[in-house]
């Protein structure tokens, strides 16, 4: 709870800053944008239609599109201006949330002009006022409730979408929700539900005070509640700037969202502090194609992936690799040459996907491998992550097998395990070192055709970094072939079990590995760069 | 039926509204046929006739809430095309049908409206609202702060007319002006407002459908049929000379009402006799 409350300022700071500049800019372009089609009327049903249009769109899937849609923008504007528009964190949480702003204040704007008493306006244009002194002076004062309705309607909207903005790399409340639900760390996914619920309210009631203030001529409540509005908005700004002018470089250290991430990002976090000084940022939650972006971007420094996962996803590999060794070496080679990104080194294990069921179950079928599974699979279902059904390993597996399963149930990958256990499925796509396996009393099968690639953890460092900040690079090395996957499955399971957060573990560990350095390391051995030299 | 009827009377000033063969159409409807009228400084002209006969339509082409299709409208010796339309609309007064009051603005600033839109000094406006408060008997101090809903129809109406008269204007138009209020509360309203506007030497056209107050308001009473001038004539002309049986019928109808008044007084009193 104290780790929690530790990283609100921060959550909550980016969760303002999403929301706030996402209702400003949302108004100021709903408001005209609603007064423009009350002019002009044949355009409304086109331009509502549009704006319904987008709310459709589920709103995770708004926020995903915009990285690529903001990458390509990037390189656009690039070429054009000069500058890169960034294809992950602020700005396409900003973009989602905005377009997602904009239907309640635009409805609700044409609503409310459009109510405004025929008679009024006459009598606006009968007493003498121009066209703009009618609208003025008249009509939006008399819409301004049912506005305000619609601004309301969309801050508790703003507030609520943001926390979807994790995966696309925004900092916000969402963090400790997405953390929360992967690490199983319920105070954390409270606080963030709390935090943000409390947020919403606190904009929906600050909004309605200054309007019901202004309308009901209560000056001091409509300035008190404006003032606090202000102050919010205020503080924003003043954290762009605190962040823009932080000019002391800072290390950002990526991590997918799930704790075996977790707890390796804040590994290495600790270790840069230790070994550098250098303060670190951690970027969570990511999606897993938009933290490698990042990284190739250079928005993320630093994050741990699988070298199976880049040998089938980025490059888009499916024949069968001859062995760990060269798989790594092709991974190594394609990232350098491709994207400039440089393999640090390996962490020392695996965590490969893998088959897994119920103990049980496996002894009364006889199943000990794959190819024991696919002779019973047209009556088993098969549970997988997200994305599992849609990997080349697993079409890769179908083929080389022939697995023909009953049913495939795609879910969140912290709840594959627990549905296994209970029978809600048979099979599930396990991760190697995950700690709930021996918690579960589940059996991984055998990859008897080798026909998943190997999954070695390495730790892959943005372009700029290794000549940028090669003193980073150099304190990673204690880490390189340190963990061995009954370590990371004991660390995952510390944390999957409730006992101790990602950090915690995290920093068990280094100081277990100090202890063993300091006691059978050769006396003098210092950090050494291991022959690492930065690419040039 | 040529519109038939005399010169305006007492025009010492010569007319200050004019219409010179105004005509509006909506697609083939002809609302306004042709209509030619002159309106005196200082008079009153009342423009009768039942609904749909045109009557609010060439009210509001006076200040241009209605554009004329054709023909010519004159306000004080100009085209009104002359003027943009708002200037012109803060020269002329107007009293809307159903009132109109700014529901968001106190009294005083619904009086103030069009002052401060000709951009007065503010002390200048303060005054002129007192003082017309006062002229509409709403002590100033007790309702200046007031919001229309807190008025009742009769002091909403006197707000109108406040507003209306704020801006000193030369010409007024009033649609209907009392046609919602109870009896005596109009009865009252009308001898008032008719004082206030012979003090102010305010000219003003005034529509309406109730042949008692055109009776009692005109100067001259203009009867309008189907968009199309009937008669205009001071109205002991229209009650002696109606020039057609529509106007002999509307000049009638006081006089049908009075005696329906009296046979039911008759045989009341019979039957007190008996």
């Amino acid at each position: 709870m104290r780790e929690q409350l530790e990283l609100l300022p921060a959550y909550l700071t980016g969760h303002l800053q999403l929301t706030l500049v996402a209702l400003l800019v949302g108004a100021a372009v709903s408001v005209p944008l609603g007064i423009w089609i009350t002019r002009r009327k044949s355009l409304e049903p086109a331009v509502l239609g549009a704006a319904s249009l987008i709310q459709t769109i589920p709103s995770l899937a708004l926020l995903a599109i915009m990285v690529p849609t903001l990458a390509a923008l990037g390189v656009l504007t690039e070429r054009a201006f000069g500058f890169e528009l960034r294809g992950i964190g602020f700005a396409p949480a900003i973009v989602a949330l905005t377009l997602y702003s904009v239907l309640p204040i635009l409805r609700n704007t044409v609503t409310g002009i459009k109510g405004v008493d025929p008679a009024l306006v006459e009598a606006a244009r009968g007493v003498g006022m121009t066209a703009r002194q009618q609208l003025l002076r008249v009509e939006l004062p008399l819409a301004m409730p049912v506005i305000v309705a619609g601004l309301r309607t969309s801050a508790v909207w703003v507030v609520g979408t943001a926390t979807l903005s994790t995966p696309v790399g925004a900092e916000s409340l969402g963090n400790f929700i997405f953390s929360g639900l992967q690490t199983r760390n319920q105070s954390a996914v409270l606080m963030g539900c709390l935090a943000a619920g409390s947020l919403a309210l606190l904009l929906d009631g600050l909004i309605l005070a200054v309007e019901s203030g202004i309308r009901r001529r209560r000056r001091g409540l409509a300035a008190l509640a404006l003032a606090l509005l202000a102050a919010l908005y205020a503080y924003t700004a003043a954290s762009f700037v605190a962040e823009r002018r932080g000019s002391a470089r800072v290390v950002a250290i990526g991590s997918k969202a799930f704790t075996e991430q977790y707890i390796l990002s804040r590994m290495l976090a600790e270790r840069i502090a230790a070994g550098t000084g250098l303060a670190t940022r951690a970027v969570e939650s990511l999606g897993s194609t938009v933290v490698f972006d990042a990284l190739a971007g250079g928005d993320v420094d630093l994050y741990v992936d699988y070298s199976g996962t880049i040998w089938a996803t980025i490059m888009k590999r499916d024949q069968l690799p001859e062995d760990r060794a060269r798989v790594l070496e092709e991974v190594t080679g394609h990232l350098r040459e491709e994207y400039g990104i440089s393999v640090v080194g390996s962490l020392g294990f695996e965590n490969t996907y893998a088959l897994g069921m119920r103990a049980s179950q496996a002894r009364e079928l006889g199943i000990r491998s794959i190819s024991d599974l696919a002779r019973h699979a047209a009556q088993l279902e098969i549970g997988g992550d997200y994305e599992f059904f849609q990997r080349g390993e697993w079409k890769a597996l179908q083929r080389a097998y022939g697995l023909e399963f009953g049913a495939e149930r795609s879910m969140d990958p912290a709840l594959m395990y627990e549905a296994v256990a209970s029978g809600g499925v048979d099979v599930i796509s396990a991760f190697s070192t995950d700690g709930r396996i021996a918690g579960y009393e589940i059996v991984l099968l055998e990859d008897d055709l080798a026909v998943i690639p190997p999954y070695d953890a390495i730790v892959m460092a943005s372009p700029q970094l290794p000549s940028e900040l090669p003193q980073v690079v150099r304190a990673l090395q204690p880490l390189l072939g340190a963990i061995d996957a009954p370590a990371m499955q004991r660390m995952n399971l510390a944390v999957d079990s409730g006992q101790s957060s990602p950090s915690e573990v995290a920093r068990e560990f280094l100081a277990r590995l100090d202890a063993a350095r300091a006691e059978g390391g050769a006396g003098a051995d210092p950090p050494a760069p291991d022959g690492y030299t930065p690419p040039q | 039926m040529a519109p038939v009827g005399g010169n305006p009377r007492g025009a010492s000033g010569g007319s200050v509204i004019e219409l010179v063969h105004v005509t509006r159409r909506y697609g083939d409807v002809v609302a306004v046929d042709e209509l030619s009228l002159e309106v005196a400084r200082g008079e009153l002209l009342v423009l009768l006739g039942g609904s749909g006969c045109g009557k609010t339509t060439t009210l509001k082409m006076v200040n241009r809430l209605v554009e004329p299709s054709a023909g010519r409208v004159m306000v004080a010796g100009r085209d009104t095309r002359d003027f943009e339309a708002h200037e012109l609309r803060r020269r002329i007064g107007y009293v809307f049908q159903q009132v109109g009051l700014f529901p968001h603005l106190s009294v005083a600033q619904n009086v103030a409206v069009t002052p401060e839109l000709l951009g007065w000094p503010t002390e200048r406006v303060r005054a002129r609202v007192d003082q017309l408060l006062e002229l509409v008997e709403l002590d100033p101090s007790q309702f200046r702060e007031r919001r229309p809903d807190q008025l009742s129809g009769g002091q909403q109406q006197r707000v109108g007319l406040a507003r209306a008269f704020a801006a000193e204007p030369e010409v007024v138009l009033l649609d209907e002006p009392f046609g919602a209020l109870d009896p005596l509360t109009r009865d009252r309203l009308q001898r008032w407002f008719q004082q206030v506007r012979r003090e102010l030497g305010i000219t003003a056209l005034f529509v309406t459908h109730d042949m008692v107050e055109a009776l009692a308001l005109g100067d001259r009473i203009a009867v309008l049929d189907a968009g199309r001038l009937v008669q205009v004539g001071s109205p002991a002309e229209l009650l002696r000379a109606p020039a057609s049986l529509v106007v002999a019928e509307l000049m009638d109808t006081p006089r049908r009402q009075a005696r329906a008044i009296d046979r039911l007084l008759e045989s009341d009193g019979s039957a007190g006799r008996s």
